[in-house]
């Protein structure tokens, strides 16, 4: 209740309220279709307009219009059913008996209708009187019937219990309540268009694969063939691996020769740079690498621009604002200290996008600098003294010939956890580093 | 042959759960009910026809491109000799059914979670055990072990996909950390990391997969199109990273664009549930495992099915499937125990792997492709190499 409870005039608020459903009804009686007769009037000599007379009749008719009116969508919401002929929802000016409808089955507390409840009691009308269903509710059945498929068992199991139940109970309540249900179900069944929202997803994803280009599949399958062949030295299942399998012979040399970064890499890792433009910048050493040799060519601003596009597109969320500014300073901005080379179109395109950054508002750019190294670059690369050179002083590790005494086994040793290679990181600079450190954050009420 | 014991409820909650960020469009009523009842069916049957047409015309386009098939194309191909693997390593210490695992990037520690409720990482070299949670609700169905290998994300029937850090302080409890990420309405199918610790990819059984930044917990993207509970879903590794495959219990394996939300190709020739989709390594195709007892290969370019694994003696669904690292090899863990390893491009079948007593729910290869893992019912994983 609040403080001023008067309303404009000095009435109280809640019979403001009332007032104003009266003037409701009263603009509805003077409707012009369905309102009050309205003639002109004569007073003494002046003719008034829009008078009544027989007022009392009038309104009483009125009145009782709306009393039918909203009879007939008591019965028609199902507040009030038949009990003759329980199917037509409609009020009758005879005898017949109506009942009112249990609280337990209004449409307000029983929303929305499960699909579930609504094929048992379509389960349970079929095992009763096998073809008493009707037509719509016959391929209603069958509809359910497909789609929870999955659930039928415990569909008409429930079925039946409730049928065992109610034959329990004495014949008049048994009517009683197969009448308040079967009400129920006709105003409240669950709607087909569900269903139609995913026919409709469902087309226009077909619609959109209509229009793709496809590749032939003789030279589809001729790529599996020559990946698997590219990479078989590669995959330690087929070959084995060099010096031995870690998980066999249980040592970890092969792992400690892979390691992120190590003074050489092995033959076979170095090679792998010279699958595919992706295989290189995936490994940290080869990224390395491709750096210091774009350095030498004046290009390493492409490199750097990647990588922290990169960055904002899988970096956080809140972090993505700042990012997008810093890479605009530094690589695109006139006159930018590492200005990259791009297109006008794309350049023009991005640059709108920075109005309202979002996580992948540089995807044009850096697909654009991407592509421009692997067309470029990469290739070049793969020719120079740098990438031979070191392709040469990689290490073809010896294989370890096995154990002599085979029941030996060798001391498994554990190695740091990533976890804990951050923690020291973490304490070394004195705060959680960038992207990629979920929840090392020491602020951590506020996540949970 | 082992006997079976056959449970009906293999899959929890597989009861149709409706989307729910769909409102029901609660039809007006009328006096006609009738004739409302009629347009509706009408439209419904038009919408139905022109779903059909168009997709027998995508299947006339798809196969017209269709001139070869794998397994000619293989024939010049070296066949595969002996295939000998072992179970390496067993790792004991889950109390039920282990449910799902995932492999670290430092190529040696594992996460795992069981039917009880118990995340478990461990160092699958020395089998220790290192970290142990215990989550708020039973059948956790994913977890992933993050890029950074500092945290990892479990989530299942509590409808959450959580973040766990992982703490090196022995008395520290790990769920005091925890943070709820994702929110679908039913429950947690899988879950994977995209690039980063940043963002996680779900799928729920309430139809949808869902994109999710993990600092803030807000919802980047959702992605509706399947028609029933979505199962799996694998990452592309891919030189633009925007895509990834999800399989579901409509018997589709949708490819989506991560950016826009929408579906880009669609593939329905399985002949059940779909429980488990991986990515070729080179992101050219993916492999499916079925209910059917059958694996598929789907190529993206040529948009179509290539190759089928099975065989008439294979009866169980597939639970899982993974590659090895040249893709030459496709390892399907069953529910019959067993594990089939395939011939990718020859489409035989190389060996048969025995070990686990109960069904294997979970097969994943080791990121350097030295192993594999798999879990099972008879709560162990087992490393093979």
């Amino acid at each position: 209740m609040t403080i001023n409870t008067l309303a404009k005039g000095g009435w109280d608020r809640e019979q403001m309220a009332c007032f104003r459903k009266m003037e409701k009804v009263i603009v509805a009686m003077q409707d012009p279709d369905m309102g009050m007769k309205m003639r002109n009037q004569r007073l003494l000599i002046t003719v008034i307009p829009h008078a009544m007379t027989g007022v009392l009749g009038e309104l009483l008719l009125w009145c009782l219009t709306e009393a039918v009116h909203l009879s007939g969508m008591l019965v028609r919401y199902g507040y009030i059913y038949p009990l003759k002929e329980p199917r037509s929802l409609v009020l009758r000016p005879d005898e017949s008996p109506y009942r009112f409808q249990t609280p337990y089955f209004w449409t307000s507390t029983r929303w929305p209708a499960s699909e579930l409840d609504y094929a048992i009691y379509l389960a349970k009308k079929n095992i009763r009187k096998q073809g008493e269903l009707m037509e719509y509710e016959k391929e209603r059945y069958s509809l359910l019937h497909k789609r929870i498929n999955h659930t039928w068992d415990f569909v008409v199991m429930q079925a039946r219990e409730q049928l065992r139940a109610s034959k329990q109970r004495r014949k008049a309540d048994r009517i009683v309540l197969e009448c308040q249900e079967q009400a129920y179900w006709l105003i409240n069944r669950p709607p087909l268009t569900l269903c139609a929202f995913c026919l409709c997803l469902q087309i226009e994803t077909c619609r959109r694969a209509l229009g793709r280009n496809r590749v032939k599949s003789s030279i589809c399958l001729e790529g599996f063939v020559k990946y698997s062949e590219q990479y078989q030295n590669h995959d330690p299942i087929m070959q084995g691996c060099l010096p031995s399998n870690p998980w066999i012979s249980d040592d970890t040399a092969h792992w400690t020769m892979s390691s992120e970064i190590v003074p050489t890499p092995t033959r076979l890792r170095v090679e792998r740079w010279s699958f595919s433009f992706m295989e290189l910048l995936k490994d940290i050493m080869g990224m390395r690498e491709f750096m210091l040799y774009l350095e030498k060519e004046f290009s390493a601003e492409n490199l750097c621009f990647w990588q922290a596009c990169e960055d904002i597109r899988h970096g956080e969320s809140s972090r993505i604002l700042e990012k997008v500014e810093d890479i605009y300073k530094n690589f695109l901005a006139p006159g930018a200290a590492r200005w990259v080379n791009i297109d006008s179109k794309t350049m023009d395109k991005t640059l709108q996008g920075l109005r309202h950054p979002h996580r992948f508002v540089m995807d044009d750019a850096q697909m654009h600098i991407y592509f421009l190294m692997k067309k470029d670059s990469y290739p070049r690369y793969l020719k120079s003294d740098l990438y031979k050179n070191m392709l040469a002083k990689a290490i073809v590790p010896q294989e370890t010939k096995k154990s002599v005494f085979p029941f030996m086994r060798r001391q498994r040793h554990s190695s740091p956890s990533p976890a804990q290679a951050v923690i020291q990181v973490t304490e070394e600079d004195g705060h959680a580093k960038g992207a990629g450190r979920a929840g090392t954050n020491s602020a951590a009420g506020s996540h949970v | 042959f082992p006997k079976q014991t056959f449970s009906l409820c293999c899959k929890p909650f597989r009861c149709r759960s409706l989307p729910a960020r769909r409102k029901y469009m609660r039809s007006p009523l009328v006096p006609e009910m009738a004739t409302q009842e009629v347009q509706l069916n009408e439209t419904l049957s038009h919408l139905k026809t022109e779903s059909d047409t168009l997709k027998t015309k995508l299947e006339e386009e798809r196969a017209k491109l269709h001139d070869v098939e794998l397994h000619q194309v293989a024939e010049k191909v070296d066949g595969l000799g002996q295939f000998v693997m072992k179970t390496r390593r067993t790792l004991k210490g889950h109390g039920n059914k282990v449910l799902c695992m995932d492999w670290c990037k430092d190529k040696r520690r594992i996460v795992s979670s069981s039917q009880d409720g118990k995340v478990i990482v461990w160092d699958a070299f020395t089998t220790n055990k290192e970290h142990a949670v215990t989550m708020p609700c039973t059948w956790v169905m994913a977890c992933a072990y993050a890029p950074s290998g500092c945290a990892v994300a479990c989530g299942g029937l509590d409808n959450k996909c959580s973040v766990y850090p992982l703490s090196l302080d022995k008395n520290e409890n790990l769920a005091a950390k925890k943070k709820s990420v994702a929110m679908h309405t039913n429950y947690l199918s899988a879950c994977s990391f995209t690039n980063s610790d940043m963002q996680i990819l779900t799928s729920s059984g309430d139809g949808t997969c869902a994109l999710w930044d993990v600092e803030s917990g807000q919802l980047l993207q959702s992605f509706h199109g399947h028609a029933a509970d979505v199962l799996c879903l694998d990452l592309a590794p891919s030189e633009t990273g925007n895509t990834f495959v999800s399989g579901g219990c409509d018997k589709k394996a949708n490819v989506w664009d991560m950016r826009s939300g929408q579906c880009i190709q669609s593939f329905e020739t399985h002949e059940s549930d779909i429980n488990s989709v991986r990515y070729y390594p080179s992101g050219d195709a993916f492999a499916s495992g079925s209910d059917d007892a059958t694996c598929r290969l789907y190529d993206l370019r040529a948009d179509r099915e290539v190759a089928i694994y099975s065989k008439e003696s294979i009866i169980f669904g597939v639970s899982s499937v993974d590659f090895s690292l040249s893709g030459r090899l496709l390892f399907g863990g069953y529910n019959d125990y067993t594990i089939n390893v395939w011939d990718v491009l020859k489409g035989t079948r190389v060996s048969i792997l025995f070990g686990h007593e109960n069904r294997v729910s979970t097969l994943r290869v080791s990121p350097d492709g030295t192993a594999f893992c798999s879990g099972s019912w008879d709560h162990t994983l087992r490393t093979w190499a």
